[in-house]
């Protein structure tokens, strides 16, 4: 069957119309490369997403300290809601929260701001949390050396703090930075610990200290602005649940209506999660229809020309029909013929595909918008399945049709 | 036993709604060894008439005996097989494959017995070599002119070894001086003991076979057997000069006035 003649005899046709060759191999090629580089986009796309949440817990809800925006017992709007220590307590008294923290924004604002460390000479402002030891479960922190906050930290409001790698870097070199002295706002502070974070340089240049400490440090009492939490595995409704459990806890003690949606901003990260990754596999399922429809304009044009080979070649299947072959012969050499080129084709733009793909993952280092295009190569393999099995049909019927063709028929055929 | 033996041969060609009756109970026996024509004016039913005999065209009716098996229902495979290994083919307009060069054309039929290349390329030389046209063996058709191309076509019927040639209008696209070469080239071929039939509406070329079958509207008009019963068959070992006195005596004895008058330029000319 596969003679080095037969090879011969396909690669000769291809050769003697390398116009029609090259529009078939390109409709087909710009097909696969078309399905490869969709799939491949999507997934940059849904891998930036993800990205953007890997840094932190996502089964987490976050409280913010707002303003009351309803009258409530009597009580006027535009009242200020301070949360304490004590009410991250009382929260995580919750039987469903899991790890819980408070956050003192010690610079005021919206997370606080950047405040100047300082390790001898070298001196630079960095955003330093104050929080509690839970917090790092929700940044999920990976500790590189040292230790995290403890409890005791907070309890005692000692003077230490953990920094991120880059931090180390700058402050001290490439010495030991465990147990050296850094000032914080001109207060002394001792590293513990230094962290990783999969967040990106921006997660990983910060300092945490004590929430305790923070508060005594920057005239904070014990105000707390914020208070994030991990609820386990559940799911957005129970999230939900949980949210509004915690608000109406927060809502008593505080005196504020428990509907009041300016008093205590929410984000559920566990419901924000899900709307993204509904989001992202909606864009998915978009973008890999779009690359199906690139297949399918491929797979017509490839039984468009296929017909059209078929066609043009009728006198000459007389002729062969006349010399004694069999119609296995002759739809034996078209079908192969459709498969040599589509699958080459195909091959070529699965290359280009991936090397596009590549390329734009070289250009654009991973960030929250867009991932590493990677395409799953298990399915842009199918998909040239798909094609060449479609070539090959697209040569089969046309030619079986010939080939059964009274050869005289095909004779006359001018 | 005869080699071609057709009895009451019916076709039609569908027309619209109309049938047309293209063989109308056609009865025809060749021996194996005989140089045969048959005759007839455009739309007679001779091209068709030798199609079927080379199974590239079907019939309606009747019985075709090919060295005794029955032709009807033969699978496709098995009527490629007779093609191929039976009948050699010679065409008006020659029916090489233009992008093949001469030797390739010749050696195609090899191509699907599973003959190695090596092995076609040499028969297809020595085929080559037969017709004289050796040294042209790296052309292409395009290159080649009339009389060469059918040179190359004859090759190519020929060497697959066959026991038929069927030659529809061979020297159709030729002029006469190229005519008589490539029924010179017949005649020595049918001389080599293989069955010739040919097909052409000029009687100098028919009269150069030993019988001529008579086509009119489908139907045998005359068997003239322009040789065979008369004693020149006898000297007919050397088959090229010997037909050319025999279709005066074959008028004579033939009715029909249609023959009377065909022969008679044939004689001329072999005169």
């Amino acid at each position: 069957m596969f003679s080095l003649d037969r090879w011969q005899e396909i690669l000769g046709t291809l050769w003697r119309n390398k116009l029609r060759s090259a529009l078939t191999a390109l409709s087909m090629a710009w097909g696969i490369f078309m399905l490869v580089v969709l799939l491949g986009l999507g997934n940059g796309l849904q891998a930036g997403v993800e990205h953007g949440f890997a840094d932190d817990a996502t089964n987490s809800i976050w409280l913010f300290a707002g303003q009351t925006s309803r009258p409530h017992k009597g009580l006027p709007i535009g009242r200020r809601v301070v949360l304490a220590n004590r009410d991250v307590g009382k929260v995580d008294a919750l039987p469903a929260v899991d790890h819980i923290t408070g956050r003192y924004f010690a610079r005021g604002g919206m997370f606080g701001g950047e405040i100047t460390i300082r390790a001898g000479a070298k001196a630079q402002p960095f955003d330093v949390r104050a929080v509690h030891p839970g917090h790092l479960y929700l940044e999920k922190t990976l500790m590189k050396a040292g230790r995290y906050l403890n409890d005791t930290d907070v309890a005692e409001r000692r003077k230490v703090v953990v920094i991120g790698l880059p931090v180390a870097a700058f402050l001290f070199g490439p010495a030991n930075a465990i147990g050296r002295w850094v000032e914080i706002n001109k207060v002394a502070f001792q590293v513990v610990g230094l962290f990783d974070d999969e967040g990106g340089e921006g997660e990983q240049k910060k300092a945490y200290i004590p929430i305790t400490t923070a508060q005594a440090a920057f005239n904070g009492a014990d105000r707390v602005n914020m208070l994030m939490f991990t609820v386990g595995n559940a799911g957005v409704a129970e999230s939900k649940a949980i949210a509004a459990e915690a608000t109406a806890l927060l809502a008593e003690a505080h005196d504020f209506s428990p509907d009041d949606p300016q008093a205590l901003r929410v984000r559920n990260n566990v419901e924000n999660f899900q709307t993204f990754m509904q989001i992202f596999s909606m864009i998915d399922l978009v973008m890999g229809l779009m690359g199906v429809l690139a297949i399918v304009a491929g797979v017509i044009g490839v039984s468009n020309i296929m017909m059209i080979v078929v066609r043009e070649r009728t006198k000459e299947i007389g002729i062969r029909k006349a010399l004694g072959a069999t119609p296995a012969n002759i739809v034996g050499s078209i079908v192969q013929e459709a498969v040599v080129l589509t699958a080459s084709a195909g091959y070529l733009g699965l290359v280009a595909g991936v090397g596009l793909l590549q390329l734009i993952e070289r250009a654009l280092p991973p960030n929250e918008m867009f991932g590493p295009p990677r395409v799953d190569l298990g399915i842009a393999l199918g998909a040239t399945v798909v094609l060449v099995v479609a070539g090959a049909l697209a040569g089969f019927f046309p030619a079986l049709a010939a080939a059964r063709v009274n050869p005289i028929v095909a004779l006359r055929d001018e | 036993m005869s080699l071609v033996s057709l009895k009451k041969i019916n076709k039609f060609y569908k027309v619209g709604a109309h049938a047309l009756h293209v063989l109308r109970d056609v009865d025809v026996d060749i021996a194996e060894g005989e140089m045969v024509s048959i005759m007839g004016s455009s739309g007679s039913g001779k091209s068709t008439l030798l199609n079927v005999l080379g199974i590239l065209d079907a019939y309606d009716s009747g019985e075709y005996l090919l060295d005794g098996t029955p032709i009807r229902g033969l699978s496709e495979r098995r009527a490629a097989q007779y093609r191929n290994k039976f009948i050699g083919f010679v065409f008006q307009s020659f029916n090489l494959l233009p992008f093949k060069t001469a030797l390739e054309n010749v050696a195609l039929p090899l191509y699907y017995q599973g003959i190695t290349r090596r092995r076609r390329n040499k028969l297809a030389a020595q085929y080559l070599e037969k017709v004289g046209l050796l040294e042209w063996s790296e052309h292409r058709p395009s290159e080649l002119s009339g009389g060469q191309k059918q040179r190359v076509a004859i090759a190519r019927s020929l060497i697959t070894q066959p026991r038929l040639i069927l030659a529809d209008e061979p020297t159709g696209a030729l002029d006469s001086e190229t005519s008589h070469q490539i029924m010179d080239l017949l005649a020595e071929i049918h001389a080599g003991g293989i069955t010739v039939v040919v097909v052409t509406h000029e009687a100098d070329v028919a009269a150069r076979t030993q019988r001529i079958i008579r086509l009119r509207d489908g139907k045998i008009a005359t068997e003239a057997a322009s040789t065979s019963p008369t004693p020149s068959t006898s000297t007919s070992t050397s088959p090229s000069p010997s037909p050319s006195p025999s279709p005066s005596t074959s008028t004579s004895t033939s009715t029909s006035t249609s023959t009377s008058t065909s022969p008679s330029p044939g004689s001329e000319q072999a005169g």
